[in-house]
């Protein structure tokens, strides 16, 4: 079952990658986007699954993202896989750090303090000279195996970049979920206590939840300003956090697709609504979130499920 | 025979409130020792502080001459002493079987959690475990049910069987059949006491029917007040005046001393 | 010496306007156990309610008493309208849910109603700059201090006494305590815990919107106001700790003094201050300065 799944999995990377060719400039940028940001929520899904919701994730992504735009800027590294190796081992190290202290909590309070250290990162970015303060500055082209690419080469070589990232997330993610640790979540979120008294730290396990969701987010914000080639401090504000947790309430914790999926719907619309009906674009946001929440509160990813069950196809 | 388990002088006061004082005693190897007490005599405190839930203000606590006293309870767990609740504290919205793998799994990697990160969830060898105790505790037929929709007697042999995984060596049962119809206290409790039996599991249990405490004791301890005022074997213990006009006759099910005396006759 | 005085003073007079939104949102939390995101839509909607309702009054010339009182009015009118909206219409539904669902929804009509702002108003940004005229200036050992800014705290201080008052010694306000106490002992009580909530979240909503219409005279009514008031409120009432007057007043007064003295002192860390200050607190009182944490029974 398992290897189905994964083989599933590799096939529709493959076939996106093979499709990214014949893609549009306007909608492969916008795949980009989409795919670095749902790595993003593919972290944020792993803590939703234990109950846990951070309206602050925005602070591990923009960490990703200045780490690349500031090695772009202080340095002469010019290499996108170091850029991200990079990104993804700040990100990492600062969740660890934070989760130190955010594992410790839970509910609402857990929301509240990893909003709060977003805000301070925000804070800093904001008010420093060095850092492009409100404006934020442009992130220097980065080099594939040695090679600056221009053009629709670049376009697409970075699209694949993008993409095999995910598909390594997307594989640790499947591994991480499959684990006793990863198994844990309704427990952690059901019997705290229970857990205790079988020898295992809750906190601990939450911690580790933590620094993977922390890393992911990272790795995205480092894509992210890749694609974009620009980062400013809003990446860190507590709006940018609310989206991640918007795109993931939408998709659900049931599968691992259903971030991709969800963030490229996310993408998608906005661009179509900011067009289209430009102001109206954050009622769209608010009642779909409502919608979701009243009529579907296991996300779209439920949808699939519910719809095995009634075709009678068992469910993995 | 040495002592499995060793408390000197425990004592817990909350502000100016003594919950637990000055306890004392020995519990030797695969001994089944019965707690009671009334309501606020100190019993789940004495359990709780033992199980690391709450931590001794005064005192020490020796398992198998290690001193535990003032860890937390994970630890004291992974070193072989387990729990079950007053309230059966099972995972709601899993199935039996669920919870009893979440049990084993966590039992298998808790020691290591980049180990628990990396070992997937379905084992081989965790099956067997869960398998032994599914049969130990008579949890076949309900394999797929949510505990949450279990019968109160089933939800509360669960709780005890998922405490069992990782084999402990000293359990302690927070009232096991409370919660429990009459008809159905004994057959629960049989089914517990010869599981633990077969697993030469040292077990405490708190208990408030005094029958059951005659039958399946082989030690009681009567708290009052926070400390024990008596210790012994069953017939000596429940027959101590003190004992019965303090504890049994306030017991909610008090059961008159002559049929405590009587149930005991039937067994020996 | 003369920065310091001018650090007590603006760090009272945001303290001030500060307490009036959070003592709200706190309220709010205190007996629903919500953490209402909406709230930063009250606050804009007052806002700009009193920008343009109080902003015509005295172009019209009328009496200046009467454009004060109008800021009232145009908060009652906007938690009247907002809250019973939120309330019946969408929290009545998710009553029960998981705490951090429930602040999901309120998230949701936040962004909602910060779209109809722009709907209603466009994206221009508008000044009421009368009340801070009429007021006028006071001269207070060499600093020029604000009319408006003086009453701004007198009517904080009124409103926390009031507040006090209210909970302690009205029947509403008694009935509220047992709700906060324990909602299913209430319940058990024979209060309508239902009709408690609804005028919890309308009083909250009310003072939220009091927040947004005594501080539109002091800044740009435009949009994003909300966005970043809430993230301050929450602040406030998490330092202070969630559901309690007095949490509310003494977190406002940190976050004020604390905001002033970066201000005055290192501009750069104006916003760093406030997050710093909340995340040290939630270190060493996990629940805030005025809660006690619940232990958990087994």
């Amino acid at each position: 079952m398992t290897w189905r799944n994964t083989l599933v999995g590799a096939l529709a990377f493959a076939v996106v990658a093979s499709a990214a060719v014949v893609l549009p400039a306007w909608l492969m940028s916008l795949a980009t986007i989409a795919l670095a940001n749902a790595l993003v929520v593919l972290g944020l899904i792993i803590l939703w699954r234990a109950g846990l919701v951070p309206f602050g994730q925005a602070l591990f992504y923009a960490t990703g993202a200045y780490t690349v735009a500031l090695l772009g800027r202080f340095t002469d590294l010019r290499d996108a896989v170091l850029f991200v190796i990079a990104a993804a081992l700040l990100s990492g190290i600062l969740a660890y750090l934070v989760g130190l202290l955010l594992a410790r909590y839970r509910d609402i309070f857990f929301a509240m303090l990893s909003l709060a250290m977003s805000m301070i990162l925000y804070g800093v970015l904001v008010k420093t000279e060095t850092l492009g303060s409100t404006d934020g500055f442009h992130v220097e082209s980065a080099t594939f195996f040695g090679s600056a690419l221009h053009g629709r080469t670049a376009e697409l070589v970075l699209f694949w970049f993008v993409l095999a990232w995910c598909a390594l997330a997307a594989l640790v993610v499947s591994v991480y979920f499959r684990s006793v640790a990863g198994s844990l979540a309704v427990p952690v979120r059901e019997r705290e206590i229970r857990l205790e008294f079988l020898g295992i730290s809750v906190n601990r396990l939450i911690h580790l939840k933590l620094i993977i969701a922390g890393t992911l987010a990272g790795i995205g914000g480092a894509l992210a300003a890749l694609a974009v080639e620009h980062v400013d401090p809003t990446m860190a504000y507590w709006t940018t956090s609310g989206g991640f947790v918007f795109v993931t309430i939408l998709a659900g914790a049931g599968s691992i697709a259903a971030a991709f999926i969800g963030s490229f719907l996310f993408e998608l619309v906005r661009s179509v609504a900011v067009d289209l009906m430009p102001g109206t674009w954050q009622i769209i946001l608010g009642t779909v979130l409502l919608l979701t929440i009243l009529f579907l509160p296991g996300g779209l990813g439920s949808v699939v499920t519910v719809g095995r069950r009634r075709l009678g196809i068992k469910t993995p | 025979m040495s002592a499995i388990l060793s408390v000197r002088g425990l004592e817990k006061t909350f502000g100016s409130v003594v919950a637990a004082r000055d306890i004392t005693l020995d519990v030797p190897r695969q001994q089944s020792i019965g707690i009671i007490g009334a309501n606020g005599a100190g019993k789940t405190t004495f359990v709780n502080m033992i199980t690391g839930y709450l931590r001794p203000s005064k005192g020490s606590i020796l398992f198998e001459d290690r001193d535990i006293t003032g860890l937390p309870s994970r630890a004291i767990t992974r070193l072989g002493i387990a729990r079950s609740f007053q309230v059966a504290q099972v995972f709601p919205s899993l199935t039996v079987d669920e919870n009893v793998a979440a049990a084993v799994a966590v039992a298998r990697t808790r020691a290591s959690l980049l180990m628990s990160a990396i070992t997937p969830l379905a084992s081989a060898p965790a099956t067997a475990e869960a398998e032994e105790l599914m049969t130990l505790f008579q949890l076949g037929d309900y394999r797929n049910a949510r505990a949450a929709t279990l019968p109160q007697g089933v939800r509360k042999l669960l709780d005890i069987a998922m405490a069992l995984v990782g084999a402990p060596r000293v359990l302690l049962l927070d009232e096991p059949t409370s919660g429990i119809s009459i008809e159905e206290k004994f057959a629960v409790m049989e089914l517990i006491m010869t599981a633990l039996a077969s697993r030469r599991t040292t077990v405490l249990f708190v208990e408030h029917d005094m029958e059951i405490v005659a039958r399946y004791a082989e030690r009681v301890l009567a708290f009052h007040d926070g400390t024990v005022i008596a210790d012994g074997p069953p017939t000596q213990a429940l027959a101590d005046p003190t004992v019965q006009t303090l504890i049994c006759g306030t017991a909610p099910l008090g059961v008159a001393a002559g049929e405590v005396l009587h149930a005991q006759g039937l067994r020996s | 010496m003369l920065t310091a005085f001018a650090i007590l003073t603006d760090g009272l007079v945001y303290a001030a306007y500060l307490f009036v939104v959070a003592i709200g949102l706190s309220l709010i939390f205190g007996v629903m156990k919500i953490l209402n995101v909406t709230h930063g839509s009250f606050y804009a909607f007052g806002a700009y309610g009193a920008a343009i309702a109080v902003g015509a009054y005295f172009n019209a010339d009328y009496a200046a008493a009467g454009g004060f009182l109008l800021m009232g009015v145009v908060a009652i009118v906007v938690g009247l309208v907002l809250g019973l909206l939120i309330e019946r219409g969408l929290l009545r539904v998710v009553y029960g849910r998981d705490e951090v669902v429930v602040v999901l929804v309120t998230y949701s009509a936040f962004l909602i109603l910060e779209d109809v702002l722009r709907l209603l108003w466009g994206t221009e940004s508008y000044a009421l700059y009368q009340p801070l005229a009429i007021g006028g200036n006071v001269m207070v050992g060499g600093l020029v201090l604000s009319g408006y800014d003086i009453g701004l705290v007198v009517f904080a201080i009124v409103l926390a006494f009031a507040a006090s008052y209210a909970l302690r010694h009205t029947r509403y306000g008694r009935l509220l305590t047992v709700v906060i106490f324990d909602r299913e002992l209430a319940a058990a009580f024979g209060i309508n815990v239902s009709v408690m909530y609804t005028v919890t979240f309308v009083l909250g909503a009310i003072l939220g919107a009091l927040g947004g219409a005594v501080m539109a005279p002091k800044i740009a009514v435009t949009l994003g106001i909300g966005v970043e008031v809430i993230v301050l409120a929450f602040a406030v009432v998490i330092i202070g700790g969630l559901g309690s007057i007095e949490g509310a007043l003494i977190g406002a007064l940190i976050v004020g003094t604390c905001r002033a003295a970066a201000v005055h002192l290192v501009p750069q860390l104006e916003l760093f201050v406030i997050y710093a200050v909340m995340a040290l607190v939630l270190v060493f009182r996990p629940y805030g300065l005025f809660t006690r944490a619940q232990p958990r029974k087994i």
